[in-house]
């Protein structure tokens, strides 16, 4: 969000104007008063395009900055509640720049994106005049010198007057790129403000959630627990690897592809059966251990969506009886509380032993399908049946 | 024949001795591939029994090269060490490296990319489960008893994709089978396994697994299109994958309208490949290839 982007912003010395998080009326009024004078109060949330949503608003006076605040707390945009505004002091830009630093993938490294054209419509820019958007490859190994950052700025022909601030501004960008191992750091307006000075009005910056697990403890403090799914936050906590999504058949699988595979083909399958979808992405991993299973289980059954399960396992390392074995266990640690029923797909390392284990454990909701698309199919009419 | 690893490839491994180095390196031995020994500094000196075999743990990849004549480095290595891992065996100029470490932070894997340029090491992964060559030799965590040798070259940016891949196709077998990974950059991409399967004798078909995000799937398409002659089977998982969203794989995420699977679907159908919907459609595909060779 806008306000934590602005904080690592400030932590490595890119110029900009940090404000007051409010998320009460009461507080935004607190706010604007003890900053006087015109303020500007703008909707929190991760989605581009607050303004055109009426996410942001300009308050002349701290009764003005209380009543819009109340009027954008609670608000919908893009599907995200705003839970908190951001008061800062009203600084007009004179002109408005577009800057970033991004992960480039298709060349394998980073790039630089500059325009002095235009800078929140930044999109339409490279549509009508894609020559005013500079785009600047980055060597990996050598970074953002002093000499990059200057011809950074010269090529996308920032005013001579502000030279020297963009250089500046521009190596203490790449400090935030590199220091806090960000895919994207996003200034968007880039304000030239009265007297010439250049100042970071708004932006973005995306996390490497790798290297935050690896280097970055701190970046912790920027997850919203609240905006996330209840669900997605449960499996979080129990280190499972889960997407919530909008549909009917809870999928577990190993491996990330083949889960993203039987998301597809129960898509596929559905079709057949009054449209039902996958109802999540929960990647368990080569482990399959009972209490894997039974953690995985657990969150998809407490989606009231769901009306059926699908596991689809391919034994490699982990053999297919260790994955019977790891589903028997589950049912067994859940008991009652598994009250859906279960199509369950092994195939790979052992596999007649898995379906033999399966088999004797007979369980009522327990079904076995010995192919992945048949066992998508029966899933997908289970849950149009439920 | 094969691409990048065969009968004759010893191979050392970076982080024997830790968890899943021990585990793997026992699974490599008992496949029958020639591990000659493994790098921790600090076990320098002394030896490990994996899989039956006596393995000797170097302080260095360079003095392991040199006592071993390893040309394939295997890592191991926790994600916060590999970037020095991987430049290690770079300077030692270990023909082959392949990284199976998942969570490397992308801007390290960026700079080890950046480091290759003009080196003479050619790196698969990180977050991929390494180079199978049938009956010859493993680089990886493959299981070794899913499919013999055969005909088919299959490269994929997903693990268990690349299991179910043969396992499907288990009774025809493969030159090689390789894992890309999954992470937003990689070293080895789709396309220079393309284009070493197109030079491999051996290789009659091949299949080319893709997922959401990046564009790599679409420049594949367009390589094939210029330089592949051989048929090509293709398959992409992720087409109901929310936009926004990381699909377990770091690299596996739809960016506003870029890295769709629909888009990778038909850059491939207009470069000529048959795209399967299933894995299991996708096998079916390649066997009707086969049969028509």
């Amino acid at each position: 969000m806008e306000f934590q982007a602005k904080e690592l912003f400030a932590k490595h010395g890119v110029a900009t104007t940090l404000g007051v998080v409010a998320e009460t009326p009461e507080a935004a009024r607190a706010a604007a008063e003890e900053m006087g004078g015109v303020t500007v109060i703008k909707a929190q949330v991760k989605a581009g395009g607050r303004g055109k949503a009426g996410g942001v608003k300009i308050a002349k006076t701290a009764d003005e900055a209380e009543s819009y605040a109340r009027d954008i707390l609670g608000m919908e945009i893009k599907g995200l509640r705003v839970n908190r505004v951001l008061v800062t002091p009203a600084t007009p830009p004179v002109e408005e720049y577009y800057f970033s630093f991004l992960l480039d993938r298709s060349n394998r490294s980073h790039l630089c994106i500059a325009s002095v054209e235009g800078g929140v419509e930044i999109e339409e820019v490279a549509k009508t005049n894609p020559d005013a958007v500079k785009q600047i490859p980055i060597n990996a190994l050598e970074g953002v010198t002093p000499e990059k950052a200057a011809a950074i700025v010269d090529e996308a022909k920032f005013p001579a007057e502000l030279r020297d601030q963009a250089i500046e501004m521009v190596q203490s960008l790449w400090q935030v790129y590199v220091q806090e191992d960000a895919t994207l750091v996003e200034v968007n307006p880039l304000a030239r403000l009265e007297g010439d000075k250049l100042e970071a009005l708004d932006g973005k910056v995306s996390l490497d959630e790798n290297a935050s697990e690896v280097r970055h403890p701190d970046h912790a403090q920027f997850e919203i627990r609240e905006e996330a799914d209840a669900l997605e936050s449960k499996a979080k906590d129990k280190g499972l690897n889960y997407v919530k999504l909008d549909g009917q058949v809870g999928i577990i699988g190993n491996g990330a592809g083949l889960v993203m595979s039987t998301l597809d083909v129960v898509a596929y399958a559905g079709e057949a059966h009054g449209g039902v979808k996958p109802a999540n992405f929960l990647d368990i991993g080569g482990g399959a251990n009972a209490q894997v299973m039974a953690d995985g289980l657990d969150v998809i059954i407490n989606d009231p969506q769901v009306k059926s399960v699908f596991v689809n396992v391919f034994g490699g390392i982990t053999a297919c009886d260790e994955v019977a074995n790891g589903i028997k266990g589950a049912l067994e640690i859940l008991g009652d509380k598994e009250s859906k029923p279960l199509v369950v797909r092994l195939d790979g390392n052992n596999v007649e032993e898995g379906r033999r284990i399966l088999d004797e454990l007979n369980h009522p909701l327990v079904t076995q399908v010995d192919t992945m698309d048949g066992a998508a199919d029966k899933a997908a009419e289970l849950a149009h049946q439920a | 024949m094969s691409i990048y690893l065969n009968k004759d490839s010893k191979i050392i491994v970076q982080g024997m001795t830790g968890g899943m180095g021990a585990k793997h390196t026992t699974l490599m031995v008992e496949s029958g591939a020639n591990i000659v020994g493994g790098v921790n500094a600090r076990k320098a000196g002394t030896t490990v029994e994996l899989g039956g075999k006596e393995l000797p743990v170097f302080g260095t990849v360079e003095e392991a090269m040199k006592e071993t004549g390893a040309d394939v480095s295997v890592a191991f290595v926790p994600p916060a060490f590999t970037k020095d891992a991987c430049i290690e065996a770079i300077d030692a100029e270990i023909p082959l490296l392949v990284v199976i470490t998942e969570g490397v932070p992308v801007l390290d894997t960026a700079e080890v990319v950046a480091y290759l340029e003009g080196k003479n090491t050619r790196m698969i992964g990180p977050n991929c489960p390494g180079i199978i060559t049938p009956e010859e030799s493993l680089a990886g965590i493959t299981p070794h008893t899913i499919a013999g040798k055969g005909p088919v070259g299959l490269v994929s940016k997903s693990g268990t994709l690349t299991y179910q891949m043969m396992y499907e196709l288990k009774d025809y077998g493969f030159t090689t089978a390789i894992g890309i990974g999954g992470d937003p950059i990689i070293g080895t991409t789709h396309i220079d396994a393309l284009e070493a399967f197109e030079n491999d004798p051996e290789t009659k078909a091949i299949v080319m697994i893709g997922e959401i995000g990046g564009d790599a799937e679409e420049r594949a398409a367009a390589y094939i299109k210029e330089h592949v002659t051989k048929p090509v089977v293709g398959y992409v998982a992720g087409f109901t994958a929310p936009e926004g969203k990381t699909m377990g794989h770091a690299g596996a995420i739809v960016s506003g309208s870029s890295g769709t699977a629909q888009a990778k679907k038909e850059a491939l159908e207009a470069a000529g490949v048959k795209v399967g919907k299933t894995p299991s459609e996708t096998a079916a595909l390649m066997r009707e290839v086969l049969q028509g060779l």
